[in-house]
């Protein structure tokens, strides 16, 4: 088994317009913009992104949004200081947004990745984001059922990885990237190091079973 | 209404009152924004595990500038470190701290907060400007205690304490207690109750700025 991948440009070939792509990353934390760069390149377009943000300055999923690749955000926080091209993009009704409490994402990403049909969570209850959802009064307390969400594609970000496809992190840079990797039907992640030798499989926190394919990427953001 | 001479505190006095009720060995999620610095408040001697939504429980002060680590932010997106003690997970594991039950308490920044307890903070009525709820949703709906931190009033003068919120909600009936620039109010079943005043001011000019009523 070899999941290891020439360039970033492999890795994304696959993606077709109109996917829906999981991308990993919190802030400027664990994005995989090495990928993002490829798949902006490789040209797919009328995307759905599912992430925590959407991009601020000109990197990352910013550059996808300026290009004009995205046609859809499901995000918890598309607001941060230089998330202009989201905003534009926003203001001007080109882009679709779908915003989902955090940790409600994050959750609907495990349910489809665990192969469940959504869960009932306390969060969002009685809000506005719980509008048109089923509910329930579970020991007298409510609770919004909440479906599964699933990808595609994902693009992960990781420190260390090897020819199977196991993965390791660095500090905060692990955030969405573990579970992301569960959800969607094709995952590739690039890490700083690509190792020769297997991981530790103590040190293993993303299991290879859940990554298609792994390239070197070595620049930390 | 008219205003009334009033001594509001500023950021940093707010945020050293907040810090004192942050007992020993609490586990404490900061909000972004000013609850973020709560922390360099908390008195001497008390070991406060602070979480950061985006995977690290035991963040540090910021690091020593060389040894930055782009990696190592916290939920504001801001440089942090790691404490001795300090663990990293992924983002399931860091909600189900947050939504199980496990954190202590919570300090957040707020738009509007309500007699009741209930609190706006994620959205306004302006539909041109995107919504964000980031993790606030998941703090109310499963840390223990809600601290709310800011202003009494907003900038225009009207209040930010009121009988009902007009903003879209965070949460129904999650706060506690709210720290303000000119009082601190527990919230209880009959609605705001005093707790103490900011030095120098009086009952009745902060509740010249109060829609809803204080209980004294």
């Amino acid at each position: 088994m070899d999941k290891r991948q020439k360039d970033p440009a492999c890795s994304v070939a696959p993606i077709a317009d109109g996917a829906t792509v999981m991308i990993g990353g919190f802030g400027s934390s664990g994005i995989p913009l090495g990928l993002i760069d490829a798949l902006l390149e490789h040209g797919a377009t009328g995307l759905t992104v599912v992430s925590n943000n959407a991009g601020a300055g000109n990197t990352g999923i910013a550059k996808l949004l300026k290009a004009g690749k995205v046609a859809k955000v499901i995000c918890s926080y598309p607001r941060t200081p230089g998330s202009i091209w989201f905003e534009k993009r926003y203001e001007a009704g080109e882009v679709e947004l779908e915003v989902v409490p955090q940790g409600t994402l994050a959750e609907r990403i495990r349910a489809a990745g665990a192969g469940l049909g959504g869960f009932f969570t306390p969060t969002g209850y009685g809000t506005q984001l719980a509008q048109g959802k089923e509910t329930r009064l579970i020991n007298g307390r409510g609770y919004v059922f909440e479906e599964p969400l699933h990808a595609d594609f994902a693009l992960l970000r990781a420190e260390r990885g090897d020819r199977f496809g196991n993965l390791s992190y660095h500090a905060t840079a692990r955030n969405f990237n573990p579970v992301m990797a569960m959800a969607a039907r094709h995952s590739v992640a690039e890490v700083r190091h690509l190792s020769d030798q297997p991981l530790d499989p103590e040190h293993v926190v993303t299991p290879g079973i859940f990554v298609n394919g792994i390239v070197e990427y070595g620049v930390r953001p | 209404m008219t205003l009334q001479a009033v001594k509001p505190l500023d950021d940093a006095q707010l945020a050293a009152r907040v810090a004192q009720d942050i007992p020993d060995g609490a586990f404490v999620n900061l909000g972004i924004g000013k609850p973020t610095h709560v922390s360099v408040y908390v008195p001497e001697g008390r070991e406060v595990i602070y979480h950061s939504e985006n995977g690290i429980l035991g963040v540090g002060p910021p690091p020593v500038p060389g040894t930055e680590d782009p990696e190592l932010i916290d939920a504001s997106k801001r440089l942090v470190t790691a404490n001795p003690g300090a663990s990293y997970f992924d983002h399931c594991d860091s909600f189900s701290m947050m939504r199980g039950g496990h954190i202590d308490i919570a300090v957040l920044g707020a738009y509007q907060v309500a007699e009741n307890g209930d609190l706006a903070n994620w959205a306004t009525l302006d539909e041109t400007f995107p919504p964000a709820v980031g993790g606030a949703m998941d703090l109310v709906a499963g840390v223990r205690r809600i601290l709310v931190m800011m202003r009494h009033v907003n900038r225009d003068g009207s209040p930010k304490l009121l009988k009902r919120c007009t903003y879209p909600l965070t949460g129904l009936s999650v706060v506690s207690r709210v720290y303000t620039d000119l009082a601190v109010l527990d919230v209880t079943p009959d609605g705001f109750a005093l707790v103490e005043l900011a030095p120098g001011n009086n009952l009745d000019a902060v509740r010249s700025l109060t829609e809803a009523a204080i209980l004294a």
